[in-house]
């Protein structure tokens, strides 16, 4: 018997804004004037919030902290499409997603600075709080997304990872399963190009990390991750197909990490300030503005307008986090178990008990 | 009222409770058509459909994950572990989320999710088919970690199980799914958790047990009973939270006290009811209190098992250690 081929795949890519702020006019997704603007704004607010939370670290205002600079369109573009009765999964480097989502700007700078509270996202807003350990909000997602599928809520599941998520069991095992359930879920990977230090080729041999889709049985693609249409544009037709039961899709946000990984890495012990010049050159944020300035939507007005805003909400909202009181202590304890354990009990009243004399000391 | 099996009784309790509350489901290896690999969840898929009886994919991190996120939606998913040896795999799921996330939502989200667990010795199993692992578990705060010990208790307990709130491992032992009979009531009933129950009272000396090492508990009792010393014969049920109180009211009775476990020594629950005993009853005591358990070995495969588990015979030469100190 001749061998056959029985199975083929390709991998698109897609672009719709260039570095100069060119468009593909017949790829664009249609939002109006005051949408683009919005994303526009968005990206600004991130990367200002960004500046300053790298700021504060550095004066010991907060703790390690991980940058999202460069990586505005990715996040805001995806978030962007979502409706507010999807759920959003971030991993925890995605605060441009949770700002366009509503989370309160004040709540990442708290869990930044060690405050848990930070993780207690109000009613109302479908976002799991930031996910540490890599990939693990996976499996999770696709449980939401299933179990909306099982109440009948045409709701869809968006969940963030990046490039180093890719290489673990619980990305194979999270997407497998989605695939074989078609669960509403739609995978968005920021392929920032590097974990910690290791360079995407050591995650993978792939030519692609959208090609991996394929193997789960549903649809991957490539977009430019820097490019806030292409990036919405995919994302909001894979919600679109999830909402209305076309299972699952993966979508690989191509883009560079150009900042160190968190406050508490240097990058320069890796990686060529080359490569980041060159990747500078492809900034999300420029791009939109060029194409703005060429539709006559961008003046230097504007642009003081919105990066003044920008910085007052993000000086509000460090403000906010600052006047904070302390977290309760003996929050440790009250939400463990909804109903505290007998044993858990006495632990509380002995810390009660010591930590008063110390205060009392004090 | 029927006899059954601690597998029969669980069947019961899962059907029972997906019949009363339809966001109940089970999710896992072989869970639909074959019934579990242990016939646990026999006839379900035929009662309440695949969308409520989910065979999965070979992918135990996943079957924890999906439940979690089930639970966090507002479903009350009971996701099966085929065997203790393969649950590590979810491992990163139950201690990462299912426990913390509660406290890290500060109480916006909670997950109650039940992760049933066939675990323990003595089935003459295949490797990595006979751990008693349950301190992983009960280290991890943010889970319940429940035990039954017979066929009623089983049914009871996994009812408590399902409508709690937090998620609970329920580790149910191999070695007693079908070795015993007893009555269970065909109403649904509750056994509470975080409550352990005395067997039987006795005077001479506590015997601490769960799961499958009540049985030799209970022989060794009788034997010894026959020489003169009542035990009193305290089955945890739950281990996480575990119920010191009647541990210690006991031990202030008999004075004395035997912890019988399948798990390894060091770090096994046992090393922690001395912990607390000795915290709280040190004075009361007559002798140390003595431990029956497994070695810190590998588990051993079913020709060396029996060497392994403590038997009646063991628990009678602590017994006796404890009595003539």
């Amino acid at each position: 018997m001749p061998k056959q081929v029985i199975e083929t795949f390709s991998v698109e890519w897609l672009q719709i804004l260039d570095e100069d702020g060119n468009c593909d006019e017949e790829l664009r997704p249609s939002l109006d004037n005051e949408q683009v603007k919005k994303l526009y704004e968005s990206m600004v607010l991130a990367r200002t919030f960004d500046d300053k939370a790298f700021k504060l670290q550095r004066e010991g205002r907060l703790g390690t902290y991980a940058s999202i600079l460069g990586q505005e369109a990715a996040q805001v573009g995806s978030a962007y499409a979502l409706r507010p009765t999807d759920w959003m999964f971030p991993a925890f480097r995605e605060p441009g997603a949770s700002f366009v989502r509503g989370l309160p700007m004040r709540m990442i700078f708290q869990y930044w600075a060690g405050d848990e509270r930070g993780s207690q996202i109000p009613e109302g807003l479908n976002d799991f709080p930031i996910t540490i350990p890599v990939a693990t909000q996976i499996p999770i997602a696709v449980g939401v997304a299933l179990a909306a599928k099982a109440k009948g809520d045409a709701i869809a599941v968006m969940a963030y990872m990046g490039d180093g998520a890719t290489s673990k069991g619980d990305f194979h095992e999270g997407l497998n399963f989605a695939g074989v359930f078609a669960a509403p879920v739609v995978f968005v990977c920021q392929n920032n190009q590097w974990a910690i230090s290791v360079p995407l080729k050591r995650q993978t041999a792939s030519r692609t990390l959208a090609q991996k889709a394929f193997a789960y049985g549903f649809p991957g693609v490539q977009v430019d991750g820097n490019d806030v249409f292409a990036v919405y544009r995919a994302t909001s037709e894979a919600l679109m197909r999830a909402r209305e039961g076309g299972g699952p899709t993966f979508i690989e946000c191509l883009t560079y990490r150009l900042g160190d990984h968190t406050t508490a890495d240097d990058a320069s012990r890796y990686r060529s300030p080359e490569q980041v010049e060159q990747w500078k050159k492809k900034d999300p944020i420029e791009r939109l503005r060029k194409y703005l300035e060429k539709g006559g939507l961008w003046n230097k007005a504007y642009d003081q307008a919105v990066s003044s805003q920008a910085k007052e909400k993000v000086e509000s909202a460090v403000h906010e986090e600052e006047s904070l009181p302390p977290p309760d202590p003996l929050d440790m304890f009250r939400f463990t178990y909804q109903d505290l354990p007998a044993d858990l009990r006495e632990q509380m009243e002995g810390f009660v008990n010591t930590n008063g004399r110390r205060d009392q000391r004090e | 009222m029927a006899k059954l099996t601690v597998v029969e009784a669980i069947n019961l309790a899962l059907k029972q409770e997906m019949e009363k509350d339809h966001r109940v489901l089970i999710l896992g290896e072989d869970v639909g058509k074959n019934g579990g690999v242990f016939r646990v969840t026999q006839g379900l898929l035929d009662i309440f459909g695949e969308a409520r009886v989910m065979d999965t994919p070979l992918s135990e991190s996943a079957i924890a994950g999906v439940a979690i996120g089930m639970a966090i939606y507002g479903l009350r998913p009971i996701a099966e572990i085929q065997f203790e040896g393969f649950v590590y795999a979810a491992m990163e799921q139950i201690a990462n989320h299912a426990g913390r996330i509660r406290t890290r939502s500060r109480g916006r989200y909670h997950c109650p999710l039940v992760v049933r667990l066939p675990y323990g010795g003595g089935i003459r199993a295949p490797e990595h088919h006979s751990d008693s692992n349950e301190t992983y578990f009960v280290h991890t705060p943010g889970i319940k970690v429940v035990v039954p010990s017979t066929p009623y208790e089983a049914k009871g307990l996994l009812i408590s199980a399902i409508r709690d709130p937090d998620p609970v491992i329920f580790m149910e032992p191999k070695k007693i799914y079908r070795s015993l009979r007893e009555e269970v009531p065909e109403d649904e009933y509750i056994v509470p958790l975080g409550e352990a129950r005395i067997v039987q009272e006795g005077t001479g000396i506590t015997l601490i047990t769960w799961g499958a090492m009540l049985q030799p508990t209970l022989q060794a009792a009788a034997l010894m009973e026959k020489n003169g010393t009542k035990a009193e014969i305290i089955d945890l049920r739950t281990l996480s939270p575990l119920d010191s109180e009647t541990i210690i009211a006991s031990v202030k009775k008999t004075h004395r006290a035997v912890v019988v476990h399948e798990a390894p020594a060091t770090c096994g629950v046992g090393a922690e009811i001395v912990a607390r005993i000795n915290e709280k009853a040190l004075v009361y005591l007559e002798a140390p209190v003595q431990r029956v358990t497994g070695f810190d070995t590998i588990m051993p495969l079913p020709k060396l098992e029996k060497y392994y588990l403590p038997d009646a015979g063991r628990v009678i030469e602590a017994a006796n250690r404890t009595v003539n100190f």
